[in-house]
């Protein structure tokens, strides 16, 4: 073997907290040599891509509407990750949550009251959850593997939309365009701050926050879900129900997924289109482990990596970068932060250099 | 039983001397200077504590390990030996605790891939098994699989393994742990038969009892350091473990038998098809554990003792429900969890993994199985200072030593975490105690307290199950004893009624001692 990895002997609590932050920093000097490389001004390149974005009160809303769906989708993932169930299926919840909650609203139209809205965003969470809930029986009945069977899903879960947005759901009056119907007034999100995208989202993704923390930290249902994580045959010793607790944190996980699928087509979108997500449910797995699963960590974690989507964008206007950009910092620091947490776990040594040397001192 | 000194050869140097040998490991200090000398033909014995830093010498020997300084001499030439090839070179074999045969080859196969290309022809490699095999009264079809012997016949294969070779030391690694006192009565002829041959022996255990049957002379270790020096023939095996554990740490005493009150734990007929392949059923098992005994179940390990367990710890359930009863009803379908709340404690084989999660802290672990003497609201929410204080209480009361309810499971040594898992089990007042292998790997002085413990959580009137591989600590702290042999169990005796022999044979699946009739005692 050319590298041989050895378990350092004590894991360090404050390295593991520092990781996430050196795996950004590594990833800023790497992307400053790539436009330095590309001929531009690595500063102004960054500066343009993560501070620009958010220096006016309009970018600072529209921070809000990125990382709402991105926070959502990363909360709930931190609780299946916790129980060491891999769904890998947020982008696919979160697709049929937005399907869901738009096929609610396109029949409520012209209807008006405080009910609208609710029943919507409930149709939403009811699709995630019931799609991840598809996986989770898979899992507890064949025993088949949630990773397959999740990203599976993402691909059907887009498909049906497109589908659905070609077909059912298109809207008679629509010049043919793959669109919905606008929904009516009363099927959108309140608007926060005037002359700003910025809705209700960001709430429900901020009371998730804590009432997830809560859940993991302080309730019973929280404890089993991380033994079950961390040890099988200890929660089978104390009497856990892990297939109950696989159905449990698939249904949470899930039906934030949906909330936050409901929450776009109801807040910036306004309809449902084939493009309601970017990738949220994909970049919430970089999210929640960016985050230690950690509640707060998340919460920073979805604020970084909103404000990634945001210079994306803003690259291609101003430095007539591709779209791409966006891509290639998300998996730097997912490469970063694996490889930080690799190096603060274990450490690197050369079995080839050390046998040299005592073959060495075999022949003195 | 005589102990000669065949190998007192004074015009030789001796086998294997090793002078001043220091190890070190990351925050542990394995070796520390030891000494050890062993003559050509001599049955050495190596002494110690887990701990103690057996494992590490005679790692050292065989060239698994290398120590940091020290000087090691071969029959007066001074080497290194740099890996377990070199050693077999030089004439060392070594039987491992944990056998590596591979199950669906022949033995022949077995001993041809351990040899290498030194193996040679299969067939006449056969033939030497069998004759080296019967010379030393060890009997051994080559042609036989794996998966189809004892595991006394596997220890075989392993000793043979290392006899087919140009052998001049044989290192056995706690060799009599596996086996049944019969087997081991077989185990010593062989090993006096070698060593009159001049072969010499290293025998690691902690039974003091077979040492002083067997070797010739005992070398102590304590904490990485040389503590004691010995001929074991001419000590009590109470002053060598003094030389085991120091001055401080309280030793064995006698327990008072007595007898139970009412049934709590009835089983009848309790068979259960195993559901891995290799897992053994239980075919018919009837048992009864009243309030205030222990019941002991002996037995070499693999013979139905984690199905068993399983079995009424509620981690399997069973189809008969009725199979498994309590003083409320049948609970043969309930989940640990139900059981537990109707009076049942269990302490698992397992403690890292098991018994406790490695990667969380003791207070957490201590909520584990403790949630059901609420410190859990009815809203579900944890009290997390009753737990802390739960926690305190085990680690103050049960002498746990750490630094803190904080600390992780995974960084206690075993004894000190199996002191835990026993406190918090008993810390909740259970009705019924299931123990597997209470104190299986843990110091001297911790198994006493455990057992310390056992008996006055017996006195109080609770009923305790306990299974073990270790038959000495059956017979001292039982009331009642039996063994189980592939998936059944024998009849249950009241200790002081049966005896070793008999309880060696019921491990070995004759349950009809009655016709065997030779009342030892």
């Amino acid at each position: 073997m050319l590298v041989k990895l050895e378990p350092r002997g004590q894991h360090s609590r404050k390295m593991a907290y520092l990781s996430p932050v050196l795996a950004g920093v590594l990833t800023l000097i790497t992307s400053g040599i790539f436009f330095f490389l590309q001929g531009l001004d690595p500063i102004h390149a960054l500066k343009t891509m993560l501070y620009t974005p958010i220096s006016d009160t309009y970018g600072l809303a529209e921070w809000c509407v990125k990382a709402a769906p991105i926070l959502l989708c990363a909360i709930g993932l931190a609780v299946v990750f916790k129980a060491q169930v891999w769904n890998i299926g947020a982008e696919g919840q979160l697709l049929i949550g937005g399907l869901l909650a738009s096929s609610v609203a396109v029949n409520v139209i012209e209807a008006e009251g405080i009910w609208v809205l609710p029943a919507i965003l409930l149709a939403g969470v009811i699709g995630g959850a019931l799609w991840a809930l598809l996986a989770a029986w898979l899992k507890t009945h064949f025993n088949a593997n949630e990773i397959l069977t999740t990203i599976m899903l993402n691909y059907i879960a887009l498909n049906l939309l497109v589908f659905s947005v070609h077909g059912p759901l298109k809207d008679p009056n629509g010049f043919n365009f793959p669109e919905s119907a606008m929904f009516g007034d009363a099927s959108l999100m309140p608007v926060l701050i005037e002359d700003t995208r910025v809705h209700a989202g960001i709430l429900f993704a901020l009371f998730a926050v804590a009432a997830i923390w809560v859940l993991l930290s302080r309730s019973f249902m929280g404890f089993q879900i991380k033994v079950l994580g961390l040890d099988h045959s200890a929660a089978r010793l104390a009497g856990f129900k892990s297939k109950r607790l696989v159905w449990v944190t698939m249904l949470i996980s899930g039906g934030l997924a949906g909330l936050a699928g409901a929450g776009e087509v109801t807040g910036p979108l306004g309809q449902l289109v084939p493009q309601i997500s970017p990738g949220y449910g994909y970049a919430a797995i970089i999210v929640a482990f960016l985050g230690r699963l950690h509640p707060v960590g998340i919460l920073l974690a979805s604020l970084l990596m909103a404000l990634i989507y945001m210079g994306g964008e803003m690259a291609q206007i101003e430095l007539n970068m591709p779209v791409a950009i966006t891509g290639l910092f998300q998996g730097l620091l997912l490469f970063y932060l694996l490889a930080c947490d690799v190096l603060i776990n274990f450490r690197v040594t050369l079995p080839w250099l050390s046998s040299q040397k005592t073959t060495a001192e075999q022949v003195n | 039983m005589t102990t000669s000194l065949a190998g007192d050869m004074p015009n030789q140097p001796p086998r294997l001397v090793m002078k001043s040998i220091t190890k070190q490991y990351p925050g542990c200090l394995a070796n520390d200077a030891v000494d050890l000398e062993i003559a050509g033909g001599e049955i050495h014995a190596l002494l110690g504590e887990n701990g103690a830093g057996k494992s590490t010498l005679m790692k050292i020997i065989y060239g698994v390990v290398k120590p940091d300084s020290g000087e090691v001499y071969w029959e007066g030439e001074r080497v290194q030996i740099k890996d377990p090839a070199h050693a077999r070179r030089l004439g060392v074999g070594m039987v491992f605790q944990h056998f590596s045969l591979f199950e669906t080859l022949t033995i022949t196969e077995n001993i041809a891939l351990a040899l290498g290309d030194e193996a040679g022809d299969l067939k006449a490699l056969a033939d030497k098994i069998r004759t080296v095999s019967e010379r030393y009264g060890m009997a051994l079809n080559p042609d036989r699989h794996v998966h189809s012997l004892s595991v006394g016949e596997r220890q075989r294969v392993e000793i043979v393994r290392c006899l087919v070779q140009d052998i001049k030391l044989l290192i056995l690694d706690e060799p009599t742990s596996v086996l049944t006192p019969q087997e081991v009565d077989t185990l010593f002829i062989t090993l006096r038969r070698l060593a009159e041959e001049g072969c010499s022996i290293l025998f690691i255990s902690h039974k003091l009892n077979e040492v002083k049957a067997l070797c010739h002379h005992a070398t102590i270790l304590r904490g990485g350091r040389l503590s004691g020096d010995c001929i074991p023939a001419q000590e009590s095996p109470a002053s060598m473990a003094r030389m085991m554990v120091g001055d401080e740490t309280p030793i064995t005493m006698d327990y008072e038998k007595v007898l139970g009150s009412d049934v709590f734990l009835q089983v009848r007929g309790l068979t259960r098809i195993s559901e891995d392949p290799f897992g053994v059923d239980l075919k018919g098992i009837d048992l009864d554990v009243h309030a205030g005994e222990i019941v002991g179940i002996a037995g070499v390990a693999g013979n139905g003792q984690e199905e068993l367990l399983a079995a009424l710890s509620g981690e399997d359930t069973v189809e008969n429900h009725d199979a498994i009863h309590f003083p409320c009803g049948p609970v043969g379908h309930l989940c640990p969890e139900k059981r537990r709340r109707k009076g049942l404690a269990f302490v698992p084989e397992e403690r890292l993994g098991r018994g406790a999660v490695p990667d969380m802290s003791l207070k957490e672990n201590a909520l584990l199985t403790g949630f059901l003497t609420g410190l859990v609201s009815k809203r579900g929410m944890i009290d997390h200072q009753g737990t802390e204080s739960f926690a305190q209480k085990i680690i103050n009361q049960f002498k746990v030593k750490t630094p803190g309810s904080e600390t992780h499971a995974k960084s206690l040594s075993g004894g000190n975490l199996q002191k835990f898992i026993i406190g918090r089990e008993i810390m909740q007042k259970p009705q019924l105690l299931i123990a597997a292998h209470p104190t299986w790997g843990v110091d001297i002085g911790a198994a006493t307290a455990i057992h310390q413990a056992l008996i006055e959580l017996r006195n109080q009137g609770a009923a305790i199950l306990v299974v073990s591989e270790d038959i000495d600590e059956l017979f001292l702290i039982s009331d009642r004893l039996c063994a189980i042999c592939d998936g059944e169990l024998s009849p249950l005796k009241p200790t002081p009624e049966t005896s070793l022999e008999e309880v060696g044979q019921w491990m070995t699946g004759v349950f009809d001692t009655a016709t065997h009739a030779n009342s030892t005692s």
